[in-house]
């Protein structure tokens, strides 16, 4: 605490701990400087379909992140997610097409919405826990995309058919294509959802959410409000998903029943487990792996994405169960210890 | 009333193959309290497996045979070698290693057998028996297997060493392990006996949904809900479930919300008796002790 406070002051301290000759505190800044500075730059050198590709790549960072706080930290397993990211997408495409709201409206909304329901299914969820909980979610998942092609609801979701969606244009007068400007739009707004994650996870907040994970009955004699704390959990899950559906629904820039299928839900689950459970970094890395992976995959069948899917969760519950987020921070340290200077 | 009668009796059929996977559900809950979610694709592949053999020239009933004997081995094999090392795991491990098996079943099936729709041969004659103008011999054969699956684990439990040594390790593994039982092996064997009840489900449903990999998802969350109606470590309840399950979900689909949201039914049967009554009608109450 001390020495941080110290470099702050400007007032370098001899005794301090380095490696390679910088500070911990200096390498995060520098870390976070040129991450910042590279996912700005992206849409200006790659071509427009790499750019749609990355804007899905924060699309599933935001509702990775959300199943994270639900699956990784509170311990409640969800394999139906894609139901709450299907109310997010068509909450954002029935505002737009039927009711001419612009995108950016739709994006908050669709976040509301989905606490809401995320929390309502929360409640009665409290009872559940472990394969039950799976269970239950699992068959929402799979019961979405028949509640979605329900034939009272045609009229608004489209149905079969579901809905196309205009592509938003960039603000006139800004000189960056419409994929540039969502792209932008897409980022500030994942920056800000992961930002909020961080404050949230690092705090009383957090530590209640893996205090029930870990040990319920300790939690609850230490005073966590369990009920409140994992309904919560849902709650804000479901939030994060639901924008992240609602961008989704735009970047697609179309919403259809069978596009939320099972596997989605499965896809997402898998995305978590590969990237890190309980990280926040995580959720990035099974973003990069759910966008990328199959696309790669796919050229050698058209069942090859799944199938690598499996025999990478196999992999990594038998050998790396901290997944990548675990890989880079084991590298990570024994990089610092290899580069490590000063006393201790 | 005749198109009442046809729903009840289609209803009836349809419960016979849920209550046969729920069984096989229940089979591997009871022993490792484990929600199986790959069941559904395991023997979605044995009936791949059947319908390979039988378009090759073997005859139904001897593919049939080959097929559960070759399903319980992998079954067995299975648990061997991918359940085990996670079986003191937590429930995240276990449930990770079941949904990756379902996506590895699921999209080999789709590479060996691609994924286009293939009917599958009923062994059973193409007029209604008696002359009954309600009910198929298909679906009178269906009932009678499951029925037949029932009588023999029954049998099977209740009559044979094996069977009480079974029981003994879903009742009480470490004790069962101090009096000598193999505990290992009868976990093993309760995964070998799901797969092959799993292989029969396949292949009495797919003459009627048409055989394809996504083929068992739906029946799969109609055993769940059924398995958990019955009790989700009761065998018995796993039937009774089935069979009401079956009923409640063709009639609603019939008369009440109508074919397309049959299966919220199963979502909305699963959730109500996980809130109403968790152990379902004939399941076991456990206490947590701190």
């Amino acid at each position: 605490m001390n020495g941080a406070e110290m470099t702050e002051t400007g007032m370098a301290r001899q005794d301090e701990v380095r490696y390679f000759g910088l500070t911990e505190r200096t390498w995060k800044t520098i870390g976070l400087v040129v991450l910042l500075v590279g996912v700005f730059a992206l849409p200006f050198v790659l071509s427009s379909y790499r750019v749609f590709q990355f804007n899905l790549v924060l699309v599933y960072a935001i509702v990775l992140l959300g199943l994270n706080i639900l699956t990784g930290y509170n311990g409640q397993i969800s394999l139906g997610h894609g139901a709450f990211y299907a109310i997010g997408a068509y909450t954002a495409a029935i505002m737009m097409h039927h009711l001419g709201i612009p995108y950016w409206v739709t994006v908050p909304v669709a976040g509301v919405v989905c606490f809401v329901s995320g929390f309502l299914f929360g409640l009665p969820a409290l009872r559940l826990r472990g394969h039950h909980l799976a269970l239950a979610t699992f068959a929402l998942g799979v019961a979405m995309p028949q509640l979605l092609k329900y034939k009272h609801l045609e009229d608004w979701t489209g149905g079969v058919q579901g809905i196309v969606i205009q592509k938003p244009d960039a603000p006139a007068g800004l000189p960056i294509s419409a994929d540039q400007w969502l792209y932008l739009f897409t980022l500030v707004i994942t920056i800000a959802m992961f930002w909020f994650a961080y404050n949230l996870l690092r705090g009383r907040v957090g530590r209640a959410l893996v205090a029930i994970r870990d040990h319920p009955i300790a939690a609850d004699a230490m005073g966590v409000n369990s009920a409140m704390y994992k309904s919560l959990a849902f709650g804000v899950s479901a939030l994060y998903t639901g924008v992240g559906g609602a961008l989704g629904a735009i970047v697609v820039q179309f919403v259809a029943p069978d596009s939320f299928a099972a596997f989605l839900s499965i896809g997402f689950f898998v995305g978590i487990v590969a990237g890190g459970l309980a990280s926040i970094s995580g959720a990035v890395y099974g973003a990069l792996f759910v966008q990328f992976v199959p696309n790669i995959a796919d050229q050698i069948s058209r069942a090859a994405p799944w199938a690598i899917y499996g025999i990478v969760l196999l992999l990594f519950v038998y050998l790396m169960p901290t997944g990548v987020a675990g890989m880079v921070r084991k590298l990570g340290g024994k990089l610092a210890k290899w580069g490590r200077t000063g006393p201790g | 009333m005749d198109a009442f009668l046809h729903q009840l009796f289609s209803g009836l059929a349809n419960g016979a193959v849920y209550a046969s996977l729920a069984l096989a559900v229940v089979m591997i809950y009871r022993s490792t309290h484990v929600v199986n979610f790959s069941q559904g694709e395991m023997a979605m592949f044995s009936t791949f497996f059947a319908w390979w053999m039988i378009t090759s020239g073997v005859p139904y009933w001897f593919a049939f045979a080959i097929t559960v004997t070759v399903s319980f081995f992998v079954g067995m094999a299975i648990e061997r070698v991918i359940v085990r090392p996670v079986e003191r795991a937590p429930v995240l491990a276990m449930v990770t290693v079941c949904v990756a098996m379902l996506v590895i079943f699921n999209s080999v099936a789709g590479w060996i057998f691609t994924y286009s729709i293939r009917s599958f041969p009923s062994p059973f004659p193409s007029e209604p028996l008696f002359g009954n103008p309600y009910v198929s011999s298909h679906q009178l054969g269906m009932m009678g297997m499951t029925l037949l699956m029932v009588v023999l684990l029954y049998l099977f439990f209740r009559y044979t060493r094996i069977g009480l040594a079974m029981r003994a390790v879903a009742e009480n593994p470490e004790s069962s392990r101090l009096a000598g039982i193999r505990v290992g092996w009868m976990l093993a064997l309760g995964w070998g006996l799901a797969a092959a009840i799993g292989a029969v489900t396949g292949m009495m449903v797919a003459p009627i949904l048409y055989l394809d990999p996504n083929m068992m998802i739906g029946v799969l969350i109609y055993a769940l809900a059924s398995a958990l109606v019955g009790g989700i470590d009761n065998p018995f309840g796993a039937v009774i479930g089935g069979i009401m399950v079956g009923v409640v979900e063709t009639l609603a689909g019939a008369y009440v919300v109508g074919t397309e949201l049959r299966l919220s039914v199963a979502l909305i049967i699963i959730v109500g008796v996980l809130l109403i009554k968790p152990t379902g009608m004939f399941g076991k109450t456990f206490i947590t002790r701190v």
